[in-house]
């Protein structure tokens, strides 16, 4: 008698990555902002290639040339040029590099110390957490702007020292996450199991626990780059951030705020340019954060 | 209650002692001594700059010198500012009120709008209104606002020439400074037309101000509609027959409301943060203003004094929230 089998098709359940890219691409918004981001990412590489003028090549001959749109203006500068005559479009080309290294940078500092920092409160526990937790609650008492401009006070004026101080600023919510993270993850019985096998304190902390909570952490660091955006822009505006002629979003903005009324453009594109940036940064946390923890969704 | 009250009291201690010594540490990290800046480059010959380091007490120990900068700071001494030579604490009085009452109607602007805007949102969910509320708030949200006063100055006062493009009043109007709040103290001296001028001065660096908060809070009270209109308690009293707007405004508001108190609680280290943008593009006399001008011009008596106070003022802000977090959501205080 044959055997009467049915033939079980074997089908591999959805990877870990394509149940997430599925749940992201539910969103319109998530995929405009990952495009946006993706071109942005493509604009900042290539910057050399792509922009149309040296950033800082100045056409002495062409200041305050309006967009090609408007009258007066030239398909040679695109976007117009500003006061001393450099292309508005490959500084905001050079900008968007200087902008994304910005968040970036930044956002790596503050999710590296803040992972550790938040791993060591939550793991300890006892008086590491207190001291950890009592240093984040002073950062926190502090307007974000208003801590970013007390650091720029002691380190001094520059885009380096502006990406150090916003790292310090965005700090202690990475800290306050990892620490919630790993108190509600240290109790599972997955640890407790590999603390029985004979897994040392290193690795329980890195190795077991640390990934179960990287969800939130993942979109608080891509929240985290439009704060770092926003606030590195805010600087530049203020004149603490990047120096002129750096072609900084913010600092573009200010060197050119007295020519408003005459040449709108040159105060128009570099905050259209950090809106669409910030936009797009902010679209994608969204996405993945609804994408990440179902629980979370709006 | 009252357990509740101490127990948040006691948190403050330590959180206000870390002000204090960022505040302190701020001086002593900031490359050179008080005593190099006055000899500037020129130098200073040793047996002076004992005797100066001795007479700003620079000569003992970082703990003493702490707690000296402790001691001050209790009988409410700031110490002096560089460039005005005025004490850095009456300064702060003088500028605060101009802050808060920005601040203040950036806030209630933002409530106005967010609160409707967030209500229309969650009800008429998925609806072309959803959406467009939606994008705005997260437009505002991604908004740079020293941009954005730009764009509001260049639409408003320079096409349309509708708003003044800054300061507080016009200058031929001189009110005397009783409250230091310009509307007040105009309507106290009875100039209706100083009024109007401190009004139309007004408009513009609030709805700059106010655009975050509004659209967190419009985001915010959202979800927590979407949230409390799928409770139970909600179908229970559709059932008994209340009408629709009832169940909204009685039931569904008051408790969505708990999460979104706390969010504009929140605004306030926000709004003060953009206090110092929005006062520097609307050259607004307020601290924002001031504490920019202190590190620009190196006046680290007034950064010192300025940080200290604005946490101060942040921290206890904070405090109030909790409290009326507590009330307004009892089974908080039991936690």
């Amino acid at each position: 008698m044959p055997e009467l089998v049915t033939p079980v098709v074997e089908r591999a359940p959805p990877g870990a990555w394509r149940e997430l890219w599925r749940a992201y691409a539910q969103s319109r918004g998530a995929l405009v902002g990952l495009a946006v981001v993706v071109a942005l990412i493509v604009l900042a590489l290539t910057a050399d290639v792509v922009s149309p003028h040296p950033p800082n090549e100045q056409y002495r001959d062409f200041t305050l040339t309006p967009p090609a749109w408007q009258a007066g203006g030239t398909t040679r500068f695109l976007l117009g040029t500003d006061p001393v005559g450099r292309d508005i479009l490959s500084r905001l080309i050079h900008g968007t590099r200087l902008s994304l290294a910005i968040g970036f940078i930044s956002v790596a500092i503050a999710v590296l110390f803040g992972i550790t920092f938040g791993l060591l409160a939550g793991y300890a526990r006892g008086l590491a957490e207190t001291v950890i937790m009592r240093v984040t609650d002073v950062l926190l008492a502090l307007p974000s702007l208003l801590l970013a401009i007390a650091m720029m006070a002691i380190l001094g004026p520059g885009l380096a020292n502006a990406m150090y101080a916003i790292a310090i600023v965005l700090l202690p919510h990475y800290v306050r996450l990892t620490r919630a993270a790993v108190i509600a993850e240290a109790r599972r019985d997955y640890v407790t199991s590999s603390r029985v096998a004979g897994a040392g304190p290193l690795r329980l902390m890195v190795m077991t626990i640390l990934p179960n909570c990287l969800a939130p952490l993942i979109v608080q660091a891509t929240l985290g780059f439009s704060n770092a955006i926003l606030d590195a822009a805010a600087l530049g505006f203020l004149g603490l951030g990047a120096q002129p002629p750096t072609p900084e979003w913010g600092s573009m903005l200010a060197s050119a705020l007295e020519f408003i009324q005459r040449a709108p453009w040159v105060v128009t594109f570099p905050g259209l340019a950090i809106l669409i940036t910030v936009l797009a940064f902010n679209l994608m946390g969204d996405g993945l954060r609804d994408a990440l923890d179902p629980k979370l969704k709006r | 209650m009252f357990a509740f009250v101490l127990r948040r009291l006691a948190l403050l201690v330590p959180t206000f002692i870390g002000v204090t010594l960022i505040a302190f540490a701020l001086i002593h990290l900031i490359p050179g001594d008080p005593v190099e800046n006055i000899s500037g480059e020129r130098g200073m010959d040793p047996a002076r700059r004992a005797r100066l380091l001795h007479e700003f007490g620079l000569d003992r120990s970082l703990p003493v010198q702490y707690g000296d900068y402790l001691a001050h700071v209790v009988r409410g001494d700031l110490g002096v500012s560089l460039t005005t030579h005025e004490p850095v604490l009456s300064e702060f009085a003088t500028l605060f009120p101009a802050t808060v009452e920005l601040a203040s109607f950036a806030l209630v602007f933002a409530v106005l709008l967010g609160l409707p805007a967030g209500m229309l949102a969650a009800l008429k969910r998925n609806t072309v209104a959803d959406y467009a509320v939606m994008g705005v708030s997260l437009t505002g949200y991604s908004m740079p606002i020293f941009w954005w006063a730009l764009l509001l100055i260049l639409l408003f006062s320079v096409q349309l020439g509708w708003t003044p493009v800054s300061g507080r009043i016009a200058v031929q109007y001189d009110v005397p400074a009783a409250t230091g709040f310009m509307l007040v103290d105009t309507l106290r001296a009875g100039d209706l037309a100083a009024f109007r001028s401190a009004l139309s001065h007004l408009v513009l660096p609030m709805i700059a101000l106010g655009t975050i908060p509004l659209a967190v809070i419009a985001r915010m009270t959202r979800s927590a509609m979407l949230e409390v209109l799928r409770e139970e308690y909600i179908r229970a009293a559709r059932a008994k027959g209340l009408s629709f707007a009832r169940v909204v405004v009685v039931h569904a508001l008051r408790n969505a409301l708990i999460p979104v108190i706390t969010v504009i609680g929140l605004q306030v280290g926000l709004l003060l943060s953009g206090a110092i943008l929005t006062e520097t593009i609307f050259s607004w006399p307020g601290i924002g203003n001031w504490l920019i001008h202190g590190v620009q011009s190196r006046d680290y008596p007034v950064v010192q004094g300025g940080i200290l106070l604005v946490a101060a003022i942040v921290i206890t802000v904070n405090l109030i929230v909790d409290l009326l977090y507590g009330v307004v959501n009892p089974r908080i205080r039991h936690a």
